[in-house]
């Protein structure tokens, strides 16, 4: 849908190549871009231009004599800056994070509540948060306040079961007694964290809000977690900004960033309040949950992909010397249908496919070719052909004639042009894997690998 | 004389400045009969903080430029109204006609407000004095199945449903048989949320569809994407792939009781030419309202 923005740049930005420092004139173009890149996330409109105008300053003021800031050989002014800017909304998102996700008493319980607009995904949260922390050792209660919206106390009481933690059950009908008696009882029976669901409600709903203070006042909450939707537009800022001026937050929790949305709302929720992004919410299952992490969430607003979390994601289930192996293949471009079936192998261990193409760069034409390949029936199809292949084939798809061909559809199950389709999206991976050897792509790779917090890099 | 003439233009020019202090900043900027170029900035940012997208900003920021260049003095509101109706106008919205029996399938991305619409849309239908048949379409989410029968229930219209992580094909199959069998009016739908980019559950609401055709032929007869008003850009995409999926013929904006303006569905409707149905203003049942272009852009327009 979007070019990403390092391509736009590319593009508007070519002339301005040899120039050896960034100036007024020579960022003018690429500020531009920059500005619709955040708008187009949904920063907000006074965000971006107060975001704009640091950024701005720290580039013409960065240089070693005070002057601009230097054009690093190979790079062009543009490229430069845009690495000023993605390391400024880095340093603005969180910097690094804190050693502990949450802020836990010394004397327990810790009381956690939720707060947050109707549908931000309150409850799923909690539920997500409770496994999180049961994995830390630690041993959670979720409590249903949400009397507001039907069945929400009974959502809630399934997804602890589900996450294999108790919930408070009461006949009570009122939210800030409800929180006050289950803390008591996590005090008495020795749960360590309690975890508020509070119902959603507006920011303008006056009485509902001092319904929270309430909650507030009687529980002593040690976090107070904004629950928000990473779809959300323009209006986070105000949101955001009422509830923290209500309650003081201590957190936000980003939701359903498994979607394509470029989630500004975290940059302008960050701003507006000062408080840390603690985690990010990417699937329906209990298990997408993750701390924040600044770095990524910057390249995605930028529209430069989530190159990091992929990686990172695959080190986790994948051999890492198999990853290393295949990034040299990638590199010499000695690619193979042998390499290609052990992707998807490793691809299926790793989850559903979608989620690994959502966090795939913003290369566009990429993303698209390769979603093509890979919907998750066809997943299965693809597979079965590979296997009917001999391994000589599959090292060397020359061989492939229409007399292979036709045993292999017939090994296979499938018709044989679904064998030349894959031949065909086998050999359009390769060109564009191929197109990674392209030095520049690597140098920003190595760029990457080298700032700081960076996990290491299979290649 | 001169005097008084002076008083009078420093009273006028205090009184000015205290507008422009106490005028919400859209409202001044409105007022003007001439924008300078800084002010057009000014609107320009006002404009998007709506939701409305660089797309869309543009083409109000064009038009305000035309006009000025045609005319001495402009009414940038009247302007600013003409361009936005035009959009919002193109496709007006069809009134729910009960006509055989018809089917209505809810679609959205999550916690949009499906469920919630479902039930004031059953109340609405049940008032008129139509019967309805409510369907449990959304078997994944925790608990969903009893919440749609709480409205169910507040709406005094049956709810019909098969067991948690059952087949929402199925359920929507018995339910337009037995709505066909009793002459029921109405088949309202409800399906549980999903993330358009999730390929394998945009599937699933083309399998819902053609059982539903197995049924009535037709059906679905209206599909109705609800979107949050506090939706961003992201807005736009979620509409082409629920296009795309689902054939939606309807939108539902809801929660334009929260100070979210919904101005995404203006590049919506701009590049989809659908019609809104109706517009969410509360939790209640009765907060379900026909969507009304010109409110609606007041509402844009007010900042
Ligand atoms: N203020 C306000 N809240 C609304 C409106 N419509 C829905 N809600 C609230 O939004 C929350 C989510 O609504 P649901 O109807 O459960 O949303 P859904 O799309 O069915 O959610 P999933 O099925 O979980 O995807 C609930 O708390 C509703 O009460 C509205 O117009 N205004
Ligand atoms: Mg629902």
């Amino acid at each position: 849908m979007f070019e990403s923005l390092t391509e736009k740049l590319t593009k508007a930005m070519k002339s301005l190549r040899g120039e050896t420092r960034l100036t007024e004139k020579n960022i003018e173009d690429a500020l531009r871009e920059v500005r619709m890149a955040l708008l187009e996330a949904d920063v907000h409109v006074q965000v971006a231009r107060t975001f704009l105008q640091r950024v701005k300053e720290k580039a013409l003021a960065q240089g070693p004599d005070g002057k601009g800031t230097v054009v690093l050989d190979g790079l062009n002014p543009a490229q430069q800056f845009i690495d000023i800017v993605y390391q400024e909304l880095t340093e603005i998102m969180g910097g690094t994070a804190p050693e502990h996700p949450l802020d836990f008493a010394s004397k327990p319980p810790t009381v956690v509540m939720m707060v947050g607009l109707q549908g931000a995904g309150k409850t799923t949260t909690c539920g997500k948060l409770a496994k999180f922390l049961k994995k830390l050792g630690r041993s959670p209660l979720l409590v249903p306040a949400d009397i507001q919206r039907p069945a929400a106390v009974e959502q809630l009481h399934v997804v602890a079961q589900d996450a294999g933690v108790p919930s408070y059950r009461t006949d009570s009908k009122d939210p800030v007694a409800i929180c006050k008696a289950a803390v008591e009882e996590a005090r008495i029976k020795g749960w360590d964290t309690v975890i508020l669901d509070t119902a959603g409600r507006l920011h303008l709903d006056e009485q509902l809000m001092n319904e929270l203070v309430r909650i507030q006042e009687g529980t002593q909450p040690n976090e107070i977690l904004f629950v928000a939707d990473a779809m959300t537009g323009q209006d986070a800022v105000r949101s955001a900004t009422a509830f923290h001026e209500k309650l003081g937050l201590t957190g936000v929790i980003l939701t359903k960033t498994d979607g394509d949305t470029r989630g500004g709302a975290a940059f302008s929720i960050k701003h507006a309040t000062g408080r840390p992004i603690k985690f990010v919410g990417e699937g329906e299952k209990l298990d997408d949950f993750q701390r924040f992490h600044p770095d990524r969430m910057a390249q995605r607003i930028l529209g430069m992909g989530d190159v990091l979390t992929l990686i990172e994601q695959a080190k986790d289930k994948i051999d890492e010397k198999e990853a290393e192996a295949m990034a040299q293949k990638l590199v010499k471009n000695q690619f193979t249908l042998e390499d290609m079936r052990s992707q998807l192998q490793q691809v299926k261990k790793m989850g559903s496919m979608q989620k690994l193409i959502g966090m795939l760069p913003g290369m566009g034409q990429m993303k698209a070719q390769i979603e093509s390949v890979v919907t998750d029936k066809r997943m299965t199809h693809l597979e079965a052909i590979l296997n009917s292949m001999t391994p000589r084939e599959r090292a060397n798809h020359n061989l492939l004639d229409a007399k292979r061909k036709r045993r292999i559809a017939a090994g296979a199950g499938r018709p044989v042009h679904e064998i030349n389709q894959l031949l065909k999206q086998f050999l359009e991976m390769k060109k564009m894997m191929g197109q990674m050897k392209d030095p520049r792509f690597m140098k920003r790779m190595a760029a990457m690998k080298n700032m700081p917090g960076m996990p290491k890099m299979p290649f | 004389m001169g005097l008084f003439g002076n008083l009078f233009d420093k009273f006028k020019q205090g009184l000015q400045r205290t507008q422009e202090l106490v005028l919400a900043p859209m409202q001044r900027l409105l007022g003007l009969r001439r924008l300078d170029e800084d002010q057009l900035l000014e609107l320009e940012d006002l404009l998007l903080q709506a939701d409305l997208g660089l797309h869309a900003v543009e083409r109000l920021m064009e038009r305000l430029r035309f006009e000025m260049k045609r005319n001495a003095e402009i009414d940038p509101k009247a302007v600013l109204k003409d361009e936005l109706l035009k959009i919002l106008r193109q496709v007006p919205s069809r009134p729910l006609e009960a006509k055989g029996t018809q089917v209505v399938l809810l679609v959205g991305v999550n916690g949009v407000g499906k469920t919630t619409t479902l039930g004031k849309l059953a109340s609405h239908l049940k008032s008129r004095g139509e019967d309805v048949l409510v369907v449990a379409g959304d078997t994944f989410r925790a608990a969903a199945i009893d919440q749609l029968e709480l409205w169910g229930e507040r709406a005094g219209v049956p709810v019909i449903r098969n067991q948690m992580g059952g087949d929402p094909a199925a359920i929507a199959f018995d339910g337009a048989t037995s709505a066909q069998a009793k002459g029921t009016p109405w088949v309202l739908i409800d399906t549980a949320g999903r993330l358009h980019t999730k390929d394998h559950l945009m599937r699933e609401l083309d399998k819902i569809h053609r059982s539903l055709q197995k049924v009535i032929p037709e059906a679905p007869h209206r599909v109705i994407l609800v979107m949050d008003a506090t939706t961003g850009q992201n807005g736009l995409v979620q509409a082409e792939a629920f296009k795309a999926a689902a054939g939606i013929t309807d939108l539902v904006l809801t929660k334009l009781d929260g100070s979210a303006k919904g101005g995404v569905v203006v590049p919506i409707l701009e590049r989809m030419k659908l019609p809104i149905a109706f517009v969410g203003v509360g939790e209640g049942v009765d907060d379900l309202i026909p969507f009304d272009p010109e409110a609606f852009v007041d509402g844009l327009l007010s900042a």
